[in-house]
């Protein structure tokens, strides 16, 4: 099993606003670090904008990736500058206490929609961490095979 | 056990072969280690498999390097620093709860830089010459390149549990117990070291 990751935020200010600057300057950057990185499997790109905005709000951005391991998801996230890009967070896009980012894992060569990465999230923030959406935090191991 | 394995650091030569793997960067062989404490070195594997045994080290074994392929013989024994804490207190007390918890209003509340802003001037006010402050605060500081790494985080647990709010909090503290010397911290992370590094401020 891989492990999949969706990350769903909303921005502070518009991505041509001077404000968010910090975030798009560095998202190419930071996307071929996460391509390049050890463990990495795919991402979602749309038509190679670094930026995908799949919902009506257009302050939405979402991200989406899998991994071969928690452990390179970890190491990617928190171990590489992406971990500098990450402290411009509270600035780029507006706080809440709700969840932001939700893992579960997937069979190998899946690779997830949008639709089934927005379920997970809502299922994590109705029911909490639990083995089909989970957290960085509160993680769980795949389910063994039927 | 906690109290027997750090109980075991009482004897100085099991003390000085701790000291010795775990500031080294690299996996520690028996030969090396015997001779840094200046031990027999049969001595220092009872040793050394002593803290292994306590948990206090790990054991792995490998072929030494730039040996390889038919007739390099068996792979040798080498140590290093276990990824298991100890902590002992007497009595009682038990801080990484509290402080878990706290991390966690502070995380949900999205307060990261009011917690930044609390560490930089707390290391503005125990500031002082890094190299020292940051050997006694346990950061155990390595210079390489002109740049001060560090191979122990102290917050590790913490910062396992939060990384981005706690990391953002140590380079914080960092910054400000480096100020006053003119050095200057950023954040340089990779797996299995502490994610800040200082340097001179010019040389950046």
């Amino acid at each position: 099993m891989h492990l999949a990751q969706f990350n769903l935020a909303r921005l502070r200010a518009p991505l041509d606003d001077p404000a968010t600057e910090g975030f798009t300057a560095n998202l190419d950057r930071i996307n071929h670090l996460a391509d390049a990185s050890p463990g990495f499997v795919w991402r979602l790109v749309e038509k190679d904008d670094a930026v995908f905005n799949p919902f009506e709000d257009e302050m939405v951005i979402v991200t989406m990736s899998v991994w071969e391991s928690h452990q390179a998801l970890f190491d990617f996230t928190y171990r590489t500058t992406h971990l500098e890009f990450l402290r411009g967070r509270r600035q780029w896009f507006e706080h809440t206490e709700e969840q932001t980012v939700v893992l579960w894992w997937v069979p190998e060569g899946h690779r997830p929609t949008v639709q089934e990465g927005r379920e997970r999230l809502e299922l994590l923030r109705a029911e909490g961490p639990g083995p089909k959406a989970f957290t960085f935090r509160e993680r769980f191991e795949p389910e063994p095979a039927r | 056990m906690s109290i027997e394995a750090i109980a075991l650091l009482n004897d100085p030569v099991r003390r000085g072969l701790y000291g010795y793997v775990v500031s080294q960067g690299h996996d520690v062989g028996r030969n090396e280690a015997a001779e840094a404490v200046g031990v027999q070195r049969t001595l220092a594997a009872f040793h050394l498999d002593k803290l292994v045994e306590a948990g206090l080290l790990d054991a792995v074994f490998r072929r030494a390097e730039g040996r390889g392929g038919p007739g390099a013989g068996r792979p040798a024994k080498y140590y290093r620093r276990a990824s298991g804490e100890f902590a002992v207190s007497v009595p009682p007390r038990d801080y990484r709860t509290a402080a878990s918890l706290l991390a966690e209003v502070v995380d949900r509340a999205g307060l990261d830089e009011r917690a930044e802003d609390a560490a930089r001037a707390y290391g503005r006010k125990h500031g002082g010459d890094p190299e020292r402050l940051l050997g006694e605060r346990g950061y155990e500081p390595y210079e390489e390149d002109g740049v001060l790494r560090m191979r122990n985080c102290p917050f590790h647990a913490l910062a396992e549990e939060f990384p981005a709010l706690v990391c953002s909090m140590n380079l914080a503290l960092l910054e400000g117990l480096a100020e006053e010397a003119g050095w200057c911290a950023r954040m340089d992370p990779a797996p299995g070291r502490c994610c800040v590094a200082l340097s001179k401020t010019n040389e950046i």
